[in-house]
């Protein structure tokens, strides 16, 4: 398909107001919704992943790809209510209770939308009650949490607790990130995944949620 | 502002001249050849025939420095320019003339041969940050008599940027200067775009060998330019301040500017060395002490003072690994020279007191000149003031990553090494294979190698290099040349 394939190369470019047109057209062209998502945006960012992770292109230009993947999503949105679709996924992101660094929550998060899941962004100093009732309202799959301090990090434990007392530790996903954090001590808490940078966390959540 | 190192005050460095002129007129140079002595006596200067020996008149040396140009161009292969020696512009070429490589695999030193010659060219031709090649080792595979020629020639055929080089005997000029004419078409073209510097080494202490003498001349004549690399040895064949050093190269490399410029007035060259202080407790000539590279540093002040360009061996190492020392002492001495403003560094790829050249340490170094280079351009600011609007932008956005700012400076201002440079986090690092140094190292060896498309150079050229080198061979007894893969 000729114009999926220009949104992805454009998208790539970061030409976000072109992505846009080119998205509107695809719809008027009554493309699936479906179709123009996976076979244009996420067909483009998947390349823009691949790029970053083999450094032939570095953050701005994935983050350039990201927003332009917003602008088309913004278009289809609506039509993925309407059609019933189901997205990507949702993911519950958050820098823990008594942590305020949220840079690198924040760099996930944009990354994440950029690969098309949903992010539902708590924002800093979240108590790990709020990301279990958060993932629960929501029907999110994955909870991201997010520490710079060591002293926050037992607030990643209690999630983990808590969505077992209520008995979603197997729809509910859980990752963790932050200077930190480590594969042994998301082991050791029983978290399912540890991300060492933003990349990662998406290849990651995408595994966790079967998207990969 | 460029940012910039001095190590001697005006006063140093016209008492120090003073000096060198005195010992130049006063005890002279020892020097082996007859005819640059019979030029040297034809202007004035006082020789002994016999003793094959000179002492200059301070006429003289003010002449040939008054002839001197204060700068030229470089120009690859293809005639494209490539280095601008003038002012305090800074180009990398590697270390030269080792006579062994260190072998990634067994970690143990070798001879070279023609295919390590062939990987390094290869290889060099893709280092974005070493402007030149230079002839760096000594293949073992061919006579002893074409040792020099042949590395040119490998060079010429297999990397596109201009060359340092030299010659071991008086005969290979010949065969060497073709080379050039060969790509250049004409004498003509290639005093105009020259495409190597011929090192030329005085010994020290004040002496001339007759093949230095010769290639001075031989090299003026054609317009082709030379380094000058004296290498006085603090405390052994030279005064052990760094100071009395200063003055023996300043001697040293003032006969040789005479003996060029005399032969052709405007001839090329740059005010070059290679000194050493000397480690009296091995027996060796570190290139990698703190004191050496200062002297390097003020030799260039020397030559700036003189109003020429300037060349130092520094940004190498006397280790015999590529471990901490080997980057350490690389990494100080490019920095310094790089902050001095010598014009031409020679130095990379080298280990254990010039005698021994790595293709990984090359790759880790292209990284220090990149390092370097982007240091020298200081800070300037760029678009910076008003500030405000920057500020307003980030705490409205949260991050700069994709402002208009940040797109257009990214690059000049932040300088991105490869990934020979390890700047991932430990888990990212453990995941890529946790490989250390070396062995990234050798991973971009081996991917420069595959990766490498042949030179441009046209068939007319590539075929008449062959002839010449095969002519040359022959002249030896060497019937056939190695196979070249």
């Amino acid at each position: 398909m000729e114009l999926l394939d220009r949104i992805s190369s454009t998208l790539q470019k970061g030409e976000d107001e072109q992505v846009a047109e080119l998205t509107k057209q695809a719809i008027d062209e009554n493309i699936p919704a479906q179709d123009i998502l996976d076979n244009g945006l996420i067909a483009g960012m998947n390349v823009i992943g691949e790029q970053f992770r083999k450094h032939e292109i570095f953050l701005p230009e994935v983050l350039l790809a990201a927003k332009a993947m917003y602008a088309g999503m913004d278009l289809l949105k609506p039509l993925f209510i309407k059609e019933k679709v189901p997205t990507q996924g949702k993911v519950v992101i958050g820098t823990v209770h008594g942590d305020l660094h949220d840079l690198g929550k924040n760099l996930v998060g944009i990354m994440l939308k950029g690969a098309g899941f949903d992010v539902i962004d708590l924002g800093k100093d979240v108590p790990a009650e709020k990301f279990v009732e958060a993932a629960k309202t929501e029907d999110a799959g994955v909870i991201g949490m997010s520490a710079l301090l060591t002293t926050t990090m037992p607030v990643m434990k209690k999630v983990v607790e808590l969505l077992k007392e209520n008995g979603l530790e197997d729809a509910v996903k859980t990752i963790i990130g932050g200077a930190p954090a480590s594969e042994d001590f998301a082991d050791e808490i029983g978290v399912n995944a540890y991300g060492f940078d933003a990349g990662k966390a998406v290849e990651l959540v995408k595994e966790l949620t079967g998207k990969k | 502002m460029r940012p910039k190192v001095k190590f001697l005050t005006e006063q140093l460095i016209m008492d120090i001249l003073a000096e060198a002129f005195e010992i130049l007129c006063k005890l002279g140079v020892e020097l082996h050849n007859k005819s640059v002595l019979e030029m040297l006596s034809d202007h004035g200067c006082n020789v002994d025939m016999g003793k094959m020996h000179v002492n200059f008149t301070e006429e003289v040396i003010n002449k040939a420095l008054k002839s001197a140009e204060g700068e030229f161009k470089l120009y690859d292969i293809h005639g494209n320019q490539t280095h601008d020696f003038s002012g305090d512009n800074v180009h990398f070429t590697p270390g030269s003339a080792a006579l062994n490589i260190l072998d990634h695999e067994t970690k143990k030193l070798r001879k070279p041969l023609t295919q390590d010659y062939i990987d390094y060219a290869k290889i060099l031709n893709q280092l974005p940050y070493i402007a030149s090649q230079s002839t760096a080792f000594i293949p073992s595979d061919v006579a002893a008599q074409i040792s020099d020629s042949y590395r040119m020639f490998l060079s010429l055929l297999y990397c596109e940027k201009p060359v340092v080089t030299g010659t071991f005997t008086i005969e290979s000029f010949e065969v060497m200067k073709d080379f050039q004419l060969a790509v250049r078409g004409s004498e003509k073209a290639l005093k105009e775009k020259p495409l190597a510097i011929f090192s030329c080494c005085p010994t020290s202490p004040l002496k001339f060998s007759d093949v230095t003498s010769q290639n001075v001349v031989d090299c003026a004549k054609y317009g082709i330019p030379v380094e000058f690399i004296s290498m006085p040895l603090s405390g052994f064949m030279a005064p052990v301040t760094l100071t009395g050093t200063v003055i023996q190269h300043t001697a040293e490399t003032l006969s040789g500017i005479v003996i060029s410029q005399l032969t052709n007035p405007g001839a090329p060259m740059l005010y070059g060395g290679s000194p050493a202080i000397f480690d009296v407790r091995y027996e060796t000539t570190p290139m990698g002490a703190i004191e050496t590279m200062m002297i390097d540093c003020a030799n260039n002040e020397i030559g700036k003072y003189l109003g020429l360009p300037t060349q130092a061996y520094i940004s190498l190492s006397d280790s015999k690994q590529l471990d901490a020392q080997a980057g350490l002492e690389t990494g100080i001495g490019a920095t310094l020279a790089a902050l001095a403003g010598i014009n031409n560094l020679s130095g990379p790829g080298m280990l254990d007191f010039e005698s021994c050249q790595s293709l990984e340490k090359l790759i880790v170094d292209n990284e220090i000149c990149g390092m370097t280079l982007r240091l020298v351009q200081g800070i300037e600011p760029k678009e910076d003031f008003p500030s405000l609007p920057h500020f307003e932008e980030l705490l409205q956005e949260q991050h700069l990553l994709i402002s208009k700012h940040s797109r257009k400076y990214l690059r000049d201002e932040h300088y991105f090494p490869g990934t020979v440079i390890d700047r991932a986090n430990r888990a990212r690092w453990q995941e890529e294979g946790a490989l250390f140094l070396e062995d990234r190292a050798n991973n971009e060896v081996k991917r420069l190698i595959s990766e490498y498309t042949p030179s441009e150079i046209s068939d007319d050229i590539r075929n008449e290099l062959v002839k010449l080198m095969e002519a040359e061979a022959k002249r030896y007894g060497q019937d056939t040349l190695p196979e070249r893969l």
